[in-house]
């Protein structure tokens, strides 16, 4: 019998549990297909398909989407609700697989399992064992799987944290990428992972400023018992998690002040971001030290814009570097 | 005593004014949202943040202006982030240098010490207890009799005969409301208001379709901020029918959830099993009540980039055809122009007119209650 191919859509949460979700259905005796990076075409299928007024993110989404499914006999779409009891996802998230479902024709049966781990003892658990039972698998296998799972995700996190982009610490046998000149910046380069690491999305971001010998520092670079000691002075916690995550970090990195500039990703009308940003601003504000960017992107973002914008930021940071040497 | 201001939301700033004029403050109204108000909002909201956070920023400058020191607004907590706008909006305030005082009240489950310290806090005429209850009640009873006459005016103005008699009477009749300040004479205010808006010559064989409204709740409830759907719906013949008013909401959200709250959200479910926050599986839910009701449409009215309402426009399609109810959707934002709003109404309801004409040469049997279960 053929073995069961489990779709995972390269997109969203996949930059941060792609390698989690591989182990857990290769463990299950699933075979899984992901539809790599994005490309225009499939950033074009997806702007057709969704809904106009959606941000970029989830367009690419769709795109994805379309890509794989007919490629698998699953599509595997968890509807993450909550991970750290704290925070929980974007609306769009939690209404994802509804999204998908209702308005895609010609879909493969979808894993939408709900991950909150507020629902009770194990919630986590509960729900990767009725994914397990949903593909015939047993508990003992699940738990045997979800072990193995815990621990791929473990080290790709811990290579995140090294300073590894996703693409290679998700290669089985990582090979750090070749340096390129030695930076002499570091830029705190914040947002959203499916935006910072989407390299079709960002124009390449990240090269980019390799290139004009800028070392970024991810939200996923720092330590996240850092990130969460770290405070903000707001009267609530943001509720999203990604959002949260970003705001502490723009608030650790301006305290610390190590950083020679911080850029904010941004996509075209996300919710969350209108508060995130100006919170990142009014903080900036109050350290006029590190200079501070937003980027905002969306499908009709083009390189050579973006490419000057990087440019002449990273010149005037360069200049006021060499004008002020002790400001600090 | 403070100087008190609110966000508006149509009528209700009349209950409002009542019940803060009751617990010993001063009022300063928030003018009527205007191109004004929206043009300060935008000017130093975010640019991605919702038509509400806009309109209430601009309000709050303009009644920060004339003198209010005090704004009393709800909080939330998420997952929708105008949970979020009140702390944003002292923020930006006080970026812009505003000094004010900003009274929150947060859902009462979420840290019940802190919401009966606001309410302390609002009570600068020292009532007691009970006077307390009492005066919330009555400004609640006026509230509701404003939402009584809304809903009425919304039946009465498809059928006038005359242009603009409705709109007329109902503007005497909000003013009559105005000058009630007890609770007998609440009543009475909403009885002769009400006897008034019926008095409007009315054309009792006019054909109408009828038109249920849902989407989010700010932009629902304030005419200058939907462009006034309802009165030009209503003069294009449309009888209209909204999901939402202060009162049904403020109910669900502070008790338990009402009969009707479980309706919706059981109608939801297989669409959307998860709330997403603000009022997306609410206008999923509703539109599925519409159409089991038997309404010819649902006009669905969101602020641009509102996110429960996009996942709940991506869901609708689907529900449209499930249902067979037509569906229109509004993505308001400081561009939108009434023109346009118009033209596209006039074509949705001529759509549901001649749907429903032709249904009746071809159906003998009456349209209305065909999907009651």
């Amino acid at each position: 019998m053929a073995k069961i191919r489990v779709g995972i859509p390269g997109a969203l949460m996949y930059y941060l549990y792609f390698p989690l979700w591989q182990v857990f259905f290769n463990e299950l005796g699933a075979e899984v297909v992901t539809s790599g990076r994005t490309t225009r075409v499939l950033l074009d299928h997806g702007v057709r398909e969704a809904l106009a007024d959606a941000c970029v993110p989830v367009k690419v989404f769709f795109g994805h989407v379309m890509a794989l499914k007919d490629k698998v006999d699953y599509l595997f779409i968890p509807r993450v609700v909550c991970l750290n009891r704290r925070t929980v996802y974007c609306p769009k998230f939690l209404g994802l697989p509804d999204m998908i479902r209702h308005s895609l024709p010609g879909l493969p049966p979808i894993i939408d399992e709900r991950m909150d781990v507020r629902a009770g003892r194990a919630a986590l658990f509960r729900a990767y064992r009725r994914i397990g039972s949903s593909l015939g698998v047993g508990p003992l296998l699940v738990v045997r799987a979800l072990a193995r799972a815990r621990r791929a995700d473990a080290r790709y996190h811990s290579l995140l944290l090294d300073g590894w982009r996703p693409p290679e610490a998700m290669t089985a046998v990582p090979a750090m990428p070749k340096e390129g000149r030695k930076p002499d910046l570091t830029f705190g380069v914040l947002g959203y992972p499916y935006a910072v690491y989407d390299d079709f999305l960002n124009a390449g971001l990240l090269e980019k400023l390799k290139r004009l010998k800028v070392r970024a520092l991810t939200a996923e670079n720092l330590a996240p018992g850092r990130l969460a000691a770290q405070t903000y002075d707001y009267s609530k916690r943001l509720f999203w998690t990604f959002s949260d995550q970003v705001l502490r970090a723009t608030h650790l990195l301006f305290e610390e002040g190590k950083v020679d500039g911080i850029i904010h990703v941004s996509v075209f009308g996300c919710g969350p971001d209108s508060i995130t940003d100006k919170m990142m601003e009014l903080k900036a504000k109050l350290h006029r030290a590190v200079p501070f960017m937003t980027l905002i992107i969306d499908e009709h973002t083009g390189e050579a814009g973006l490419t000057t914008r990087l440019e002449a930021f990273a010149d005037m940071v360069r200049r006021r570097k060499e004008t002020v040497p002790c400001s600090r | 005593m403070f100087k008190v201001t609110f966000p508006r939301m149509g009528q209700s700033y009349l209950a409002f004014q009542m019940l803060m004029n009751d617990l010993g403050h001063e009022v300063v109204l928030p003018p009527r949202p205007s191109k004004q108000t929206l043009d300060l909002g935008v000017r130093y909201a975010p640019e991605f943040a919702c038509l509400p956070l806009k309109i209430l920023l601009g309000t709050y400058l303009e009644a920060l202006g004339a003198g209010a020191d005090t704004v009393v607004t709800t909080g939330g907590i998420g997952p929708c982030r105008a949970g979020l706008y009140a702390g944003l909006h002292e923020r930006i305030l006080a970026d812009l240098g505003y000094r004010m005082r900003m009274i929150v009240l947060e859902p009462p489950r979420w840290r019940p010490l802190e919401f009966i310290r606001q309410l302390r806090l609002l009570n600068q005429a020292h009532l007691s207890l009970r006077a307390y209850w009492e005066v919330i009640k009555k400004g609640w009873g006026k509230l509701r009799a404003l939402d009584n006459l809304e809903k009425l005016s919304h039946q009465v103005r498809p059928r006038e005969i005359r242009q603009g008699d409705t709109n007329r009477a109902y503007a005497r009749a909000v003013s009559m409301m105005s000058e009630a300040y007890t609770p007998a004479a609440i009543l009475e205010a909403e009885a002769a208001a009400a006897a008034l808006l019926r008095a409007v010559p009315q054309d009792p064989v006019r054909p109408t379709v009828k038109v249920g409204i849902v989407g989010e709740i700010y932009v629902l409830l304030e005419p200058a901020a939907n462009l006034e759907i309802e009165e030009t719906l209503g003069h294009l013949g449309v009888e209209v029918e909204r999901s939402m008013f202060l009162t049904g909401w403020t109910r669900d959200n502070t008790w338990t959830e009402t009969t009707h709250g479980l309706t919706v959200r059981e109608a939801a479910i297989p669409y959307l099993p998860e709330l997403i926050g603000g009022h997306g599986r609410d206008s999923l839910g509703h539109t599925v009540l519409y159409a089991k009701r038997g309404f010819d449409g649902v006009i669905q009215l969101a602020p641009f980039s509102c996110i429960p309402e996009i996942v709940a426009r991506t869901i609708l399609p689907r529900v449209s055809s499930d249902w067979n109810i037509p569906v229109l959707t509004f993505f308001l934002d400081e561009q939108t122009a009434k023109a346009g709003m118009t033209t596209r109404l006039e074509a949705f309801v001529d759509l549901l007119q001649r749907k429903k004409e032709l249904w009746r040469e071809t159906t003998p049997a009456p349209p209305k209650g065909r999907y009651f279960t």
